[in-house]
Order: structure tokens, then C-alpha cells, then sequence
């Protein structure tokens, strides 16, 4: 559990030092954000191997709950490097009202989505998807504890900015 | 400070204490022949120091050198402005990354400096005569009155006050679409490379508006991105031949006779990563920082977060040395990687003879380490420390066992004072050191030559 809470905390500093980047001076550095990616990769490989050891070491009652922190634990971070520019600014800073309100994140609805920079829709931009998906829901509400700890240190990390998926940060230079 | 002891007490520290961030110095370079020494800063301004000669005397004692002289401010210019890019609306940083003196060819020495996207060669001459008795104008300039002209003279040149003049010569600009982080001068004496994030180009110093793109890592969609260029350079006698660093701790060799674009490398140079000391910032901590050609040209010497290893080129399979800066860090990674200071590049330098590396630390503390012996040695560059031409004394941080006096705690160390640039004279015992905006020039008496 150790490894997982160590983990989550890099992940969630990874984020902070990524978006606090963004108004830097010179800006985005390419070499930073690369490590800080790959840092936040590492981190949730870790933390993905640290849940499904605790789950299968775990006896079969808690094995629903421990699935759905696992499932969306390990979704959250990699909807951040595949989710375009389609979703609110708010998304992150108001997790906790929005969790419900959030952009699905299913795999099959970036696949009609252009990747690339060019493609990509700015983020100041209101959400056109349909952002009510029934079945996706109760993954959404647990998916949000990583940015909830964000949200709670972001103030502690400098002014809150917009949201800003993962990899088009890099793409951004 | 008499007068304090009556007014309300003010706490004065902070304004001595704060360092103007303009002027943190970013770049150190000795010159070719190491009487010229030029440091860049934060804000864009360049500064050349120049080594006094000390004029041969009578009373002069057996083994000394004539240029055992200090070195003193010799010019200072802006070298770049902060600017603006419309396109991307990104402000482009005024800092010196990097300069590179060209080798000098007449009596005007030049030098190469680059922020973030322009390089700019610069020409350092000297003037210490200038004409008087012209015809038509008098001492100040103005037109003389034509009936006041009865013969006719010559101009002569009459030795005046030493003046430096720095004018920029040539301007490369919209070369780099990311941010160039190395420059190097070739050996032919033409051409030069310049390093950004994902591309090397090469310019000719006398062409500005084309430079050859010869590596290009930039992948077809930016999110396959895995490694970035860290640092580049030539190599010192084959015109033909330059090595790049990647952020994931290889080295690229490139011949240019292979092909015109130098993307598939002649040789990599990469140490297997032990599984055993694997963790969360393995990635980050084995991104290479810098790289730099001994000066016979047959080893590499590379810079990452813990270490410093020298390479052979003639073998790719790992490091012929590795030497352990400070390891004593490698269990706060995680304090490190919070406080930013796991991103800090730091540089390193061979000596002339090629036979002691060096590199910078934390606390002010900087190492160097002989590599006939393997034995590193710490020592201090801090102002409160160490007197001018008071003998620096070695240091040594406490891992455990019997502590010294005089040793320092790895958690009482001062992470804002990091040894990140330095310089070593091409030819003698003379390193010039870089501590936020202080720069130390440190000279060895007893051995100021290499071959002692």
C-alpha cells in the first residue's frame, strides 16, 4: 500500500509540476515534460502492480471495490495522455462537483477524434460531447480520487490552470 | 553601523542575500589559448575577463610563468534581449546557454552565443590608436573654415586610451523550433553545430539564413515521443565526426561521411540499466546532462544525476569509468524530484592532460577526480570560506561512520547552491567556477602545469 500512496503522490506532483510549466517563463520545456511523463508513466505501472497484488492477495468480498479502484485508478491516468482537447476546463478543478458532469473517457470515442496538435480544440472550449454516460458513471466517481488530491495540493503548487491533456502538452513546443 | 544601534532594528539580510536573477551566470568558457574568459548570465549579458600578463622581472623566481596574472574584467555586452514569439505567443528567454570561442585568426577574437533560439557570433577587438590631424576637421569633429587651411597634412595614428569593441557579426536565427541547448565549433574552422530538443544543426559561420539540419529525432506523432537531445558536440580533430546525449543516458556517434542526415548513428554508447536499482525516477536520473570530447579526442565524458562516466570510444557496450558524485543522494530522490532539483543539468570538464575530470554538486561543493587513482576529492567555492589566495581545503559530506570535524550532513546541505557550470583552462591548473551569480577562479601554484 506503501508503494501505491508513493505512487499516487508522484503522479499527482507530476501533474502539478506539468501544469505550473505551462506558464513558465520561455515556455514549455520539451525535456521536463518528457520526464515528468515518464515519471508519471513509471508511477502508474507502480501503482497498477501494487493494486493488483493487493487484490489478488485480498479474500474474495472486497474484491468488487478493490476491481473498481483498480479499474479506474489505472483508466484516470491513461485517459490523460489519450483524451483531446474536448473536455471543460473545469473538469479538474471542480472534480468533486463534476465527476458525474465528466467527459467519457472510452477508448472507442478517440478514435474519431483527429489526433494532432492542429486537430486539437482549445481548451477554453465547452465540452461538446454528451457528457451523461449511465454506465460509465460509477467508474467516474472513483477515477476522480487522484485529481481530488490534486485539487487539495494544487494550491500549494501555484495558480490553478485549465485542463490540458497529458501528451499534447508535449505537443504543444 | 553605529547608527543602527539607535533606530528600530531593520533586518537588512534579505537585501544582501537576494540574488537578482539576471544575474545568475549560465555559461563559463575559457577561450583557446585560456587568457580570455567569457561568462554568460540570466540576463542576457555576457562578460570577458581577460588574464593579466605579468611583465618578466629580474626578481621574477625560477618556475614561475609570466601569465601567472589574475583575471580581470576585460569587456561586458548585451548579447540578448528578451524577445517574443507572435506565432506560438511564447516569450523566448534572454538567457546565455551557452558560448563557444572560435579559434582566434588575427588580433579580433570571436565568440558564438545562444539563447534559447539565436545564435549570435560576436567580434572582440581591441582599439588603442585612432587618427588625428585630419585636414578639414578639427579635434572635435567639426568642419574647419577653408581659409584657415594653408598646407596640407596626413592623418597619423596616435596611441590613445585601450578601448574594447563587441559588435555582433553575424545573426542565426530561425534555426530551432525548440530550445537549443548545445553549440560547438568544428575543427575546420567553418562550421558549427547547434542542438535543440529533437534536431542538430549545422551552419557555416559565414552563411545565416540556411543551416543543414543533419539529426532529426522528431517522431511522426509527438506522443511516441521517448527521448529528447540533451547535448552536442564536435569532435575536436575530425571535422567529420560529433556525438549527441539523449535523456535516456545513450551517446550517439555520428560520422557526417555516412550521410547527409546523421540520424542512424555510427556508434551508441549505452550501459545496460541495473534492475536492481531500478525506481520511480530511474528515467530522469540517467538523462544525460552533458557530454564532452577529452581533448585528445579518444574518450567521452558525460555528466548524469549521480554520476559522471568517462567512455572509450573505440567500446559501446558501457562506461570505462564511473565515478559517483554525490550517491549519498540516491535514497532522497523523492525530496529531489519535489523540490525540482532532480532536473538540475549539471556540467562537467576534463583537465588539459585529460587525466582529472570535474563537476559540479550541491552546498557549493564541487568534485574532481583523478582517473589514474579513482579517488574523488570535494571542494568548496563559498565566499565565507575561503580567502583570496587562502588554500581551498577539502570537504567531505557524512555517509556514516567516524564523522570528521568539518563534515557536513547530507540533510543540512544547501540545495539552492549548486555548482552547475564551470570551465577549465586548456592548458594549466586554472578552473573557473560558476556559484549562482559568483564566479570563483581557482589557480594552482604548486602545479600550474598539467605535465607536473
Amino acid at each position: 500500500m506503501e508503494v501505491s500512496n508513493e505512487a499516487k503522490r508522484i503522479m499527482v506532483v507530476a501533474l502539478g509540476k506539468l501544469y505550473s510549466s505551462r506558464t513558465q517563463r520561455g515556455g514549455l520545456r520539451l525535456h521536463r515534460s518528457l520526464l515528468l511523463t515518464l515519471v508519471m508513466k513509471s508511477a502508474r505501472d507502480m501503482y497498477h502492480a501494487a493494486q493488483s497484488t493487493a487484490e489478488t492477495q485480498d479474500c474474495e468480498p472486497q474484491n468488487s471495490t478493490a476491481e473498481n479502484t483498480t479499474e479506474p485508478a489505472t483508466g484516470e491516468p491513461r485517459t490523460l495522455p489519450r483524451e483531446e482537447a474536448v473536455c471543460s476546463p473545469s473538469e479538474l478543478l471542480t472534480g468533486a462537483e463534476n465527476k458525474e458532469n465528466q467527459c467519457p473517457s472510452s477508448p472507442a470515442q478517440h478514435s474519431r477524434k483527429r489526433r494532432g496538435k492542429a486537430a486539437a480544440e482549445p481548451d477554453f472550449l465547452p465540452c461538446k460531447k454528451a457528457k451523461l454516460e449511465q454506465a460509465s458513471s460509477p467508474q467516474q466517481l472513483i477515477v476522480s480520487a487522484v485529481l481530488i488530491d490534486y485539487v487539495n495540493c494544487s494550491s500549494e503548487l501555484g495558480a490553478p490552470p485549465a485542463s490540458m491533456p497529458l501528451h499534447r502538452a508535449i505537443a504543444a513546443c | 553601523m553605529g547608527e543602527d544601534a539607535e533606530s528600530p532594528k531593520i533586518n537588512h539580510t534579505f537585501l544582501r542575500d537576494y540574488v537578482t536573477e539576471a544575474d545568475v551566470i549560465s555559461t563559463v568558457e575559457f577561450n583557446q589559448t585560456g587568457d580570455l574568459l567569457a561568462t554568460g548570465d540570466k540576463g542576457g549579458r555576457v562578460v570577458i575577463f581577460q588574464r593579466e600578463t605579468e611583465p618578466k622581472g629580474e626578481s621574477e623566481e625560477v618556475g614561475e610563468t609570466g601569465d601567472s596574472g589574475e583575471y580581470n574584467v576585460y569587456s561586458t555586452f548585451q548579447s540578448h534581449e528578451p524577445d517574443f514569439d507572435y506565432l506560438k505567443s511564447l516569450e523566448i528567454e534572454e538567457k546565455i546557454n551557452k558560448i563557444r570561442w572560435l579559434p582566434q585568426q588575427n588580433a579580433a577574437h570571436f565568440l558564438l552565443s545562444t539563447n534559447d533560439k539565436t545564435i549570435k557570433l560576436w567580434k572582440v577587438s581591441e582599439r588603442d590608436k585612432r587618427p588625428e590631424g585630419y585636414n578639414l576637421k578639427d579635434e572635435e569633429g567639426r568642419l574647419k573654415d577653408i581659409s584657415t587651411i594653408t598646407s596640407l597634412q596626413v592623418p597619423v595614428l596616435k596611441p590613445t586610451d585601450l578601448m574594447v569593441e563587441v559588435r555582433p557579426r553575424r545573426v542565426f536565427s530561425n534555426g530551432h523550433t525548440y530550445h537549443v541547448n548545445s553549440i560547438s565549433v568544428n575543427s575546420d574552422g567553418e562550421t558549427y553545430l547547434s542542438a535543440d530538443d529533437l534536431r542538430i544543426n549545422m551552419w557555416h559561420l559565414g552563411i545565416t539564413d540556411r543551416s543543414f539540419n543533419i539529426v532529426d529525432i522528431k517522431p511522426a506523432n509527438m506522443e511516441d515521443l521517448t527521448e529528447v537531445i540533451t547535448a552536442a558536440e564536435f569532435h575536436p580533430h575530425h571535422c567529420h565526426l560529433f556525438v549527441y546525449s539523449s535523456s535516456k543516458g545513450t551517446l550517439r556517434l555520428c560520422d557526417m561521411r555516412a550521410s547527409a542526415l546523421c540520424d542512424k548513428h555510427t556508434k551508441l554508447f549505452e550501459e545496460p540499466e541495473d534492475p536492481g536499482s531500478r525506481s520511480f525516477f530511474s528515467e530522469i536520473i540517467s538523462s544525460v546532462s552533458d557530454v564532452k570530447f577529452s581533448h585528445s579526442g579518444r574518450y567521452l565524458l558525460t555528466r548524469d544525476y549521480l554520476t559522471a562516466k568517462v567512455w572509450d570510444l573505440n567500446m559501446d557496450k558501457g562506461p570505462v569509468e564511473t565515478y559517483q558524485v554525490h550517491e549519498y543522494l540516491r535514497s532522497k530522490l523523492c525530496s529531489l524530484y519535489e523540490n525540482d532539483c532532480i532536473f538540475d543539468k549539471f556540467e562537467c570538464v576534463w583537465n588539459s592532460s585529460d587525466s582529472v575530470i570535474m563537476t559540479g554538486a550541491y552546498n557549493s561543493f564541487f568534485r574532481m577526480f583523478d582517473r589514474e587513482t579513482g579517488r574523488g576529492v570535494t571542494l568548496e567555492a563559498w565566499r565565507e570560506s575561503s580567502k583570496p589566495r587562502a588554500v581551498l581545503r577539502t570537504r567531505r559530506v557524512y555517509t556514516g561512520g567516524k564523522r570528521r570535524r568539518g563534515d557536513v550532513g547530507v540533510d543540512s546541505l544547501d540545495f539552492t547552491k549548486k555548482i552547475l557550470h564551470m570551465a577549465w583552462h586548456p592548458s594549466e591548473n586554472i578552473i573557473a567556477i560558476a556559484a549562482t551569480n559568483n564566479l570563483y577562479i581557482f589557480q594552482d601554484r604548486v602545479n600550474p602545469d598539467h605535465t607536473q
